[in-house]
């Protein structure tokens, strides 16, 4: 050693003791790597195999059944609540059809009335307005046989007027009117 | 005298050893450089690699480990 | 160097130490550690979270329960994505392996804890189990047929030795890396730890650097302990796999 102080760590001390007698690569101080301690070795895997039974028994028989229930159970809630939700979406769907339903009918209905009502107020319609055309037309030939009555009239006072007119121009003008022959003329003038 | 000389040899060792956890380094940043540029190009493929990513790293990352371990006999168990 | 080490005062591997818990100095098979009180602590919380925590067996889960199933659901989704559905039926041993870890791995973190997932005979029991575990199911299930892993009939006919050659080496590298991957990374996690104390020690009072360095360090050993407890467990359903469907 050549740093020969007391202060010397077992570190140091043990490192160089370890490599003086080279072949010896087991630390048996615990300064060394404890790591490759071969003495605790059988300890360690006893722990070890204890601990890992210990866990793996109580993984297997209690922990992982238990959360595969509980995700298991999990998901058939969510299933049927998804059933479920979809069950009131069709209702739902359903209803809205109904509702769709009543009231196309409302409307056809309605539609039915006003169709109804328009053809008899149509009908009422036409009866009044043959009335009022029969009454119309009544009316019409009354007034054209007062017409007719009336022209005739006329026409036979324009012809008294024209002879008379005609007899009085004639003996005006000195020239004695035979009565025949001006009534034919007068009635052809008429007529033309 | 001799027990220094072996030391001082063991040392420099554990010191050349820890050059190897540099080439896992590289390793590791290479595995995990080349996952992201791949899951950047198609990043609906990258969950699916993401355990391979790792096992990649541990495979490379066990070389360095190795290293870091001779360092370790060299200072403590030689 | 001896001067300089009794000056730092830095010892990052005391806290593996094991030690009788009830003082003396002998160490048979049965004594209580302190490795064994902190593999109990992660037993009864383990019993908490998952036994205690879903007493109630709620439909709307309370928080504990929560955690318990989401616990459950990644493992289990784990499984049935890597090993197949005939996985489930090792589930329970894969749950068990990732639960230990995880709390052995995250109770390590508090202070003064003991890490029992540190000590590389309790990851090599687990790595060898596992090892053991799965060549024997292997060969149970699928006969001479399992020793096709090893075969890659994909690969040219003149390389298939050599692949044969490397992949039997790596088969059995596998519960070595296995279990030195979990306890060095929880060990090289805590000796830095260590060594930042121990330089935090030193420093007294000024010492913020390394407190902030031992900040850092520690929110990264809470990501690693949960990556290695799923690396672990993912690497198990992997070699599983290999187990169940040898073909691919």
């Amino acid at each position: 050693m050549a740093s020969g102080t007391e202060t010397t760590h077992d570190a140091t001390a043990d490192a160089a003791h370890g490599a003086a007698d080279a072949g010896h690569a087991v630390a048996e101080h615990a300064d060394g790597m404890p790591q490759l301690d071969f003495s605790t070795f059988g300890n360690q895997i006893f722990w070890l195999v204890l601990t890992l039974g210990i866990i793996y028994f109580v993984l297997a028989k209690i922990a992982l059944p238990r959360i595969a229930a509980v995700l298991a159970e999990r998901q058939g809630t969510i299933t049927s609540d998804i059933a479920a939700a979809e069950n009131l979406k069709q209702k739902a769907v359903e209803a809205e059809e109904a509702y769709n339903k009543a009231l196309a009918d409302a409307r056809a209905k309605a539609g039915e009335i006003v169709a109804e009502a328009k053809a008899e107020i149509q009908a009422e319609l036409a009866v009044a307005a043959a009335k009022a055309d029969a009454e119309i037309a009544a009316k019409a030939t009354e007034s054209e046989a007062e017409i007719a009555k009336v022209r005739a009239s006329a026409v036979e006072s324009v012809k008294a007027v024209a002879k008379d007119t005609t007899k009085e121009i004639l003996g005006a003008m000195g020239s004695k009117a035979d009565a025949k022959a001006v009534t034919a003329a007068v009635n052809a003038r008429m007529k033309g | 005298m001799e027990g220094d000389i072996v030391q001082m040899g063991a040392y420099i060792g554990a010191g050349l050893a820890c050059t190897g956890m540099g080439g896992a380094a590289i390793g590791v940043g290479t595995v995990v450089g080349n996952y992201i540029s791949g899951a950047l190009r198609n990043p609906s493929a990258s969950a699916s690699q993401t355990a391979t990513m790792f096992i990649g790293i541990a495979f490379s990352e066990a070389l360095g480990i190795f290293s870091f371990l001779v360092a370790l006999l060299l200072m403590y168990a030689s | 160097m001896a001067e300089e080490a009794s000056a730092f005062n830095i010892h990052p591997m005391d806290q593996f130490v094991i030690k009788p818990l009830f003082g003396g100095h002998e160490l048979n098979w049965y004594t209580p550690t302190n490795e064994t009180l902190w593999m109990g602590i992660a037993i009864l919380a383990i019993i908490g979270l998952l036994v205690l925590g879903t007493r109630g067996r709620a439909i709307i889960p309370s928080r504990t329960q929560s955690i318990a199933e989401m616990a459950y659901g990644f493992v289990y989704n784990m499984v049935v994505d890597v090993a197949g559905k005939d996985g489930l039926k090792y589930f329970p041993m894969i749950m068990t392996l990732f639960m230990f870890i995880v709390f052995s791995n995250f109770l390590g973190l508090l202070p003064m804890a003991f890490t029992p997932t540190s000590h590389i005979a309790v990851t090599a029991v687990m790595a060898m189990g596992v090892f053991l575990f799965v060549t024997i199911l292997g060969f149970a299930r699928n006969g001479m047929k399992f020793l096709s892993i090893f075969w890659i009939s994909a690969a040219p006919l003149a390389l298939r030795p050599i692949l044969a050659l490397i992949e039997i080496i790596s088969y059995f590298v596998r519960p070595i890396s296995h279990s030195i991957r979990l306890a060095g990374n929880m060990m090289a996690g805590h000796a830095v730890i260590k060594v930042f104390a121990g330089f935090a020690g030193a420093l007294g009072l000024g010492a913020v650097a390394p407190i902030l360095a031992i900040s850092a360090v520690y929110a990264l050993e809470m990501l690693v302990a949960f990556i290695q407890a799923y690396v672990f467990a993912i690497l198990t359903c992997v070699y599983l796999k290999d187990a169940l469907h040898p073909g691919h």
